[in-house]
């Protein structure tokens, strides 16, 4: 497939309801392949976008379970495999003894996997996006809503589109720039 | 608060239950303006100067005491045999407990659903880094051959040894590690969109640079807001026993041993209360002055103040219960050497400390029963100061009038810090408010994103749908 000429088609709105409201009607209208970005979270956006469920939970047991067996593992391996020490007879694999580091490094590889997996999942860091071609996109992090129609969409029309995005009374729409 | 007369320093007025969290009249380009102007203003305030050139001044004697002590060994120090810890575990279970407000606002009222969180969080999880930060220090230094302190970590070596995995100390050193690592992530996370503000708003090429590459190209999409909640929300349940276990294990360096006035059960919950308590009283102790020199009496309200006063009244009395309690289990036990130490405490050689520590975190705390006192922030100010004095207080009496006295009368001993105990312990705190400076100045200290879901115009009215 060819590249489209432009990104896609942004528009600007003054408030979170309008978004809202535009996002949910362009999902009616059969755009998928497109993206709202607003200053704060806001969870009636993503549902809009039809974006529900991500796979982070899941990253994160993992990596917490994998913390948990590297922290045990790594003592157990120490105390039973590589130097056993008998102290006073007591067993090599004193349990109890291995929870406090088991359980930090549980911790440890839950949270490292919760952050690392956002960002890889929201592929950041991400120096360049076309997005940042727009100048008044700056304002996405400040007080001002957007909604941006990909050009991939399969019913992307420059100019339809165009006229479909102005019918939902955006404050301004903008073509975005490779 | 009355919405016409936002809260001054002098504000006595009783905010009514559940007064707003932000003042009147903001949108989220005033919000947004507010706090990152902070950061974004070409002239520096004199006063910035001149608390962190005194704070500088400080961290040079810390760096001098560091290379002294490096050059001729810890005998600079006026730890020996029977006490063999000394200032330096002092200071370091004093910032480590300091350190666990950042987390415990952040986490634990997140899940609670405690919005006036909000605008104190950012700059509390800062104090919880820098304290933190200077925690660690002292168990390093206190090692004696600090070049050494990669052998607590599990390396393959030459020498074919591992750690003591059943030694409260390597415990001490996972925990502190994954603490400190944990708080930076929550820390940095929670910067991440803040940072895109900066980025998009600084003046500067510089300026756009640098918070752009620490930003990471973070633009506010929609679905990226989603698993950044997820993340921010799983990392704070994950915070949230972490920080319990912290001050846990930090207390097993103690109650492991067979001291007497060490070995005690009740030390995990006092020490976590306690860590909590020093905790709010540091937050409170930079949040007065900051909201005044600032003029952020709009973000951080009297009603966030009442509520952290709240707060350090409720740990202060669990502490009490922990103080009472060690001196009703002494006498129940009929130990001998654990009566001896409890009453050696009150009326030893180390007496006054004893009630250095009572009176600022049993006595002090109890003046904010009274609303009039939680409206008045000097009197918060004083209450705060106090008890953070009182709580190292509480760790020297801890530390050394167990180690003074032991079960022999031949292994008694006196403990005096010389002057280079307590400028390691000076330094630190210079080198604590060094890095607070910085981060005011560079940093925003309100998280601007969190505070714009505060205005009622972030609600998505639902007879949109």
């Amino acid at each position: 497939m060819p590249r489209p000429p432009i990104y896609g088609l942004l528009a600007e709105f003054g408030d979170a309801n309008a978004l809202v409201v535009a996002t949910r009607q362009a999902h009616e209208k059969g755009y998928r392949l497109m993206d709202a970005y607003t200053p704060f979270p806001i969870e009636e956006v993503s549902e809009a976008l039809g974006f529900r469920k991500t796979r982070l939970p899941l990253i994160v047991l993992l990596g917490g379970i994998l913390g948990c067996a590297t922290g045990f593992g790594m003592q157990y391996y120490s105390a039973v495999i590589s130097y056993p020490l008998n102290v006073g007879g007591r067993p090599f694999n004193s349990w109890p003894a291995f929870i406090p580091i088991t359980f930090e490094m549980t911790i440890l590889g839950a949270a490292l996997s919760a952050v690392l997996g956002m960002l890889a999942l929201n592929g950041l860091p991400m120096p360049y996006h076309p997005m940042f071609n727009v100048p008044r996109f700056a304002l996405a992090t400040r007080d001002r809503f957007f909604l941006c129609i990909e050009a991939r969409d399969p019913l992307f029309d420059r100019e339809q589109t165009k006229s479909f995005l102005r019918s939902l009374m955006p404050r301004e729409v903008t073509e975005v720039e490779h | 608060m009355n919405p016409e007369q936002p809260a001054t320093l002098e504000t006595k007025e009783i905010p009514p239950e559940g007064a707003p969290l932000i003042g009147p009249g903001y949108t989220f380009g005033s919000v947004t303006d507010k706090i990152s102007s902070i950061v974004q203003t070409r002239s520096t305030p004199r006063g910035w100067w001149v608390g962190f050139g005194i704070s500088f001044l400080l961290v040079m004697v810390l760096h001098y005491a560091i290379a002294y002590l490096l050059f001729e060994g810890v005998g600079i120090w006026g730890i020996d045999i029977p006490v063999a810890w000394g200032m330096a575990i002092v200071n370091f279970v004093w910032w480590i407990g300091i350190g666990h407000a950042g987390t415990l606002i952040s986490a634990i009222l997140l899940l609670l659903h405690q919005k006036w969180r909000t605008s104190i969080n950012r700059f509390a999880e800062a104090m919880t880094l820098f304290a933190v930060a200077c925690a660690g220090l002292f168990p390093l230094l206190h090692m004696g051959r600090p070049w050494f302190g990669y052998w607590l970590f599990p390396y393959p070596n030459t020498m074919d040894l591992w750690p003591q995995w059943r030694s409260p100390l390597v415990w001490d050193v996972f925990a502190v590690s994954t603490y400190f690592t944990v708080s930076l992530l929550f820390w940095y996370i929670g910067l991440i969109p803040d940072l895109a503000t900066l980025r998009d708003r600084s003046p500067s090429r510089v300026g756009r640079i640098v918070y752009g590459i620490m930003a990471m190209g973070w633009r506010g999409s929609a679905r990226h807001w989603h698993r950044y909640e997820v993340a921010y929300l799983l990392l704070a349940g994950l915070a949230t026993p972490l920080v319990v276990s912290v001050h846990t294990v930090v207390s097993f360096d103690f109650a492991v041993a067979i001291v007497p006035g060490w070995h005690s059960m009740i030390f995990p919950p006092y020490f976590v209360a306690g860590a909590l308590f020093a905790g709010f009283a540091m937050v409170l102790t930079l949040a007065i002055p900051i909201r005044a020199i600032y003029g952020l009496q709009d973000f951080i309200t009297m009603r966030h103040l009442d509520n952290m006063a709240k707060i350090l009244l409720a740990t202060g009395l669990m502490v009490t219960y922990g103080y009472v309690m060690e001196g009703f289990m002494a006498w129940y036990s009929g130990n001998q050497f654990d009566i001896y130490v409890t009453l050696n405490r009150m009326i030893g050689a180390y007496a006054p400390w004893y009630w250095v520590l009572i009176a600022c975190n049993c006595l002090a705390p109890q003046l904010v029963w009274f609303k009039s006192m939680r409206q008045n922030v000097w009197v918060l100010f004083v209450v705060a100061m106090l008890v953070n004095l009182g709580m190292w207080a509480e760790r020297y009496v801890i530390v050394v009038t167990s180690l003074h006295r032991d079960y022999l009368i031949s292994s008694w001993g006196m403990y005096y810090p010389t002057v280079w105990d307590w400028a390691t312990f000076v330094g630190t705190i210079g080198l604590f408010l060094c890095l607070m400076f910085l981060f005011l100045r560079f940093l925003p200290m309100i998280s601007i994103f969190e505070m714009r879901t505060l205005l009622p115009e972030a609600k998505v009215k639902e007879e949109n749908s």
